[in-house]
């Protein structure tokens, strides 16, 4: 069984985002980017698939400038078996990410797309929905298990009452949640290995994408000041002070 | 324990000025001679520039060397010192500007840049990977490596997925055995690896002890009216009363940027002295405030620095490897600049190691920087330390001003400082408690709100970082002597005294908001507190400081 995961650089959750003064977007000079950690987590399944002896070929994808080939190295280095770069000037938006992906799934024909529920740099979830939708396969989102057989998947996904558990036909695409696993650190000889790994290059042309306009960027602006907080000395006034706000009746 | 190991022909420690450039110099000499050289440079920041921070004017003489066409091949050193001047506070208001030649020769800056060390080092990441080397980010060095005849073989990496209690987490990795014949310790000051390696191979036997100074920085976005490009100053003085060494500096960078901050030396006296708040209350000087005003602070970090100069240079070679850049102590205190020092010991490292590995034996660290412009220049200055804590910063200055204007730094004797700074604190009983105003929130920040500007994590769940050999000293011995004084040397809020009502005193350690400054590892009174590195990647994650 073959898994396509995708691979995006993001900036790492760790640095605190900044606005650029001119609102166009925010600042990446000098910071830190990272695998996005949902696709780490995709990325960690598959690799505990292949463990188990059900995923025999596992494919990561990255669509973006020549520098989310480090992003595609460190997957190698977990435990991907081939790494693919789609070039892009910049990363798509999901419509045109998911028509990209498409464009891929049709030429690899993998049996099982794994992707992370979400990038953390633009949160949009929708990616993995729309790549379902362009291939006409089914889709299980947020998924924090999955069980495979060769035929199925059996998700179990995390939805605001609690766990839906859903089985997909395969070939399908299914999306990571936080839960699904905790992923493995990178090993340094492994690191050292990938470095000498080929990347595949395959360009939008190649496969025959067609892209669509997208959304303008208007601005980018900070969320407004957090005013000081105030400290109580006791419950008593606590719930004063959410009364007077009329947080509490 | 079961490890995999690697072997290379070198293993270099700390991807920083001296790190990097003796890797590119390595890969130079290998290259030059046909030969083939495997090349490792292990760092802890998560990666190139994560854990790096200087001000920093930028002396080019060792770059000139190591790459002389650096202008075309497009390193970051792009702003030149335009405007250069040296300001004594005298109060919270006065100061007096310098004349030009009132200013100790070395602190001039003719000829100088500023710069972004972080964005340095990652050229030359890029440089040394474009040479041959390997670099990996995200793994500390742990410990020290020794063969059979007790040479050093190499390093270790950390474990990563231990949990707090010491118990293997699902994702444990046990660390990696990089072994090679030759290692070079370039992990800055106070590295932890270089304090083994110093008392095994007793190397500090004929140096003073190492000084040292805590450097406390921010970055700015100013309001351009305010911007003067490579326009660079200097501060002596106010906040710091004339018995705490210290100096402030405040440079002007591109793209809109102000580096700005406070150094104080670590042999002060009173516990109750704060670096942070001195540094926070140093920025409401109208020397420094008038840039200030409507702008926004963007960048955070602090690390410590060594300042012993010439005196406290340590013996560099053992077998197996040798120690460069601020690891050996290479700061020059007068003009407080260092990465051209670490950039040229790193450089001789390699040049030592490269010949060793022809010929066997221990590398010529020594000989190479007692030949070198390094030994020079820490000579001319060697008085400097000294004088500053013997006089004070009036007389000492003025000491300093006939010795290197007059004299050259060339007057027939070495002044010595033999008292470590661990042992300079007066008891908190004998002190003058300081009143630091609170800060306003436009101009100074607290602690918290600072260290989330240097995008520090650790991984929670992991054995405590900063080790206490005895745990019941914090409490017992240095409240009731010292108040404790790590509640405030730490620049991150580390330490904190914690009293519930009907316990008594706890001592807390919130390590994961460490900033790997150091400092505690030199300044407790009783020399309890020991460094080590926590779970690769994890610490600050600076961008370009
Ligand atoms: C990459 C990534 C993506 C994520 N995406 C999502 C997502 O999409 N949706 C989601 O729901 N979660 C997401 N999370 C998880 C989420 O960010 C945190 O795990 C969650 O907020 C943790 O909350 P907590 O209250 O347990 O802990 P904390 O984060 O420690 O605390 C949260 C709040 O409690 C306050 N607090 C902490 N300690 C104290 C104290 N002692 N006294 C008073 N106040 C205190 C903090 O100041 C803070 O305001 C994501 C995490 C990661 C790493
Ligand atoms: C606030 C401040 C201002 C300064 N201003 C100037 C200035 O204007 N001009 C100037 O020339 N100098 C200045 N300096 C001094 C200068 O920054 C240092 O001299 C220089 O950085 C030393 O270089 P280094 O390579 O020896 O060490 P560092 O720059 O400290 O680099 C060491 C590297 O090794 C890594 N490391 C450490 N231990 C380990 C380990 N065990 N395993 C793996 N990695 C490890 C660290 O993470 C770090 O990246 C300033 C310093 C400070 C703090
Ligand atoms: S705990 Fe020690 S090393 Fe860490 S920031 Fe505080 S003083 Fe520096």
């Amino acid at each position: 069984m073959k898994v396509l995961v995708t691979v995006k650089r993001v900036v790492d959750y760790n640095v605190r985002i900044q606005v650029k003064p001119d609102g166009s977007g925010v600042m990446l000079d000098g910071v830190k980017m990272s695998m996005n950690p949902f696709d780490e987590i995709a990325l960690e399944e598959a690799i505990r698939l292949k463990e188990a002896g059900k995923a025999t070929q596992i494919v990561a994808v990255s669509i973006g400038p020549q520098a989310v080939q480090e992003q595609l190295r460190s997957a190698l280095a977990l435990g991907a078996d081939r790494a693919i770069h789609i070039p892009l000037d910049a990363a798509p938006q999901p419509v045109n990410a998911a028509r990209a992906l498409a464009g891929l799934a049709g030429r690899e024909n993998p049996d099982l797309i794994l992707m992370g529920k979400q990038a953390i740099d633009d949160d949009c979830n929708q990616t993995p929905q729309m790549l379902a939708a362009l291939l006409g396969w089914p889709q299980a989102t947020f998924a924090s298990k999955i069980e495979l057989n060769d035929k199925a998947a059996t998700v179990a996904r995390e939805v605001d009452a609690g766990l839906e558990f859903l089985s997909v036909d395969l070939p399908a695409v299914i999306s990571a949640d936080l839960r699904l696993n905790v992923p493995r650190y990178p090993k340094l000889p492994d690191i050292m290995k990938a470095r000498r790994l080929p990347i595949e290059t395959v360009t939008p042309e190649d496969l025959g994408v067609e892209f669509v306009p997208e959304a303008k960027l208007l601005k980018v602006a900070p969320p407004p000041k957090r005013q000081a907080g105030r400290k109580v000395a006791s419950v008593d006034e606590l719930v004063a002070a959410l009364r007077e706000r009329g947080l509490l009746s | 324990m079961n490890r995999e190991s690697l072997e290379f022909d070198v293993v270099i420690v700390g991807a920083g000025p001296a790190g990097l450039s003796a890797a590119c110099r390595l890969m130079q000499l290998a290259n030059e001679a046909g030969k083939s050289l495997r090349v490792c440079v292990v760092e802890k920041g998560a990666e190139i520039g994560a854990h790096i921070i200087s001000g920093a004017v930028f002396e080019p003489t060792a770059l000139n060397e190591l790459f002389p066409n650096w202008k075309e091949q497009g390193a970051p050193v792009t702003v030149p010192v335009e405007n250069d001047e040296l300001h004594y506070l005298l109060s919270e208001r006065r100061s007096i500007k310098a004349p030009g030649f009132l200013i100790p020769k070395p602190m001039r800056n003719e000829g100088n840049y500023v710069i972004s060390l972080g964005r340095l080092c990652r050229w030359l990441a890029e440089r040394a990977e474009a040479l041959g080397a390997e670099i990996f980010t995200g793994f500390a060095a742990a410990d020290v490596l020794y063969d059979d005849a007790g040479a050093v073989a190499g390093v270790v990496t950390g474990d990563m997925g231990v949990a707090r209690d010491g118990s293997k987490k699902p994702n444990y990795q046990p660390g990696v055995e990089l072994l090679a014949p030759y290692t070079i310790f370039a992990e800055g000051c106070r590295g932890h690896l270089g304090k083994r390696l110093m008392e095994r191979f007793k190397l500090r036997q004929e140096a003073d002890p190492q000084h040292y100074g805590i450097g406390i920085k921010e970055i700015w976005r100013i309001d351009p009216s305010h911007h003067r490009l490579g326009h660079v100053i200097h501060t002596l003085g106010w906040p710091l009363d004339n018995e705490t060494e210290g100096g402030g500096f405040v440079y002007h960078d591109e793209g809109g940027l102000v580096s700005l901050g406070l150094i104080v030396a670590l042999n002060y006296r009173n516990p109750y002295l704060n670096p942070f708040n001195e540094m926070q209350r140093w920025k409401h000087h109208p020397v420094v405030r008038r840039f200030l005003e409507g702008g926004t602070r963007i960048g955070y970090g602090a690390r410590a620095v060594n300042k012993g100069g010439w005196q406290s240079v340590p013996r560099l070679s053992f077998p197996g490897g040798v120690m460069a850049g601020c690891e050996a102590g290479f700061l020059n205190p007068v003009k407080i600049k260092g990465n051209h020092t670490a950039m040229k010991t790193g450089m001789l490292a390699a040049e030592a190691v490269f010949e060793a590995l022809q010929k066997g034996g221990v590398p010529d660290l020594d000989g190479r920087y007692r030949q070198s412009w390094v030994d020079k220049e820490l000579f001319r200055g060697r008085n400097f330390g000294p004088a500053l804590a013997k006089f004070g910063t009036l007389i000492g200055s003025t000491f300093i001003w006939i010795d290197q204007n007059i004299f050259r730094g060339k007057l027939p004797f070495t002044l010595h400082n033999r008292v470590p700074d661990h042992a300079t604190l007066d008891r908190a009983a004998n002190s003058r408690e300081i009143d630091y105003s609170k800060p306003d929130g436009v101009l100074s920040f607290d602690r918290l709100s600072s260290v989330y500007l240097s995008n520090t994590n650790h991984e929670e769940d992991q054995p405590c970082h900063l080790v206490l050999t005895d745990p019941s000293i914090p409490i017992a011995q240095n409240l009731p002597l010292y108040d404790e004084p790590a509640q405030r040397y730490c620049p991150a809020a580390v330490y904190e005294i914690v009293e519930a009502p009907g316990q008594g005193a706890r001592f807390q350690i919130n390590a994961q908001n460490c900033v790997h400054c150091k400092v505690c590892d030199i300044k407790d009174p009783a020399q309890n507190i020991t460094w080590v590195p926590p779970e690769g990647g994890g610490g600050p994650n600076y961008v370009n400081m």
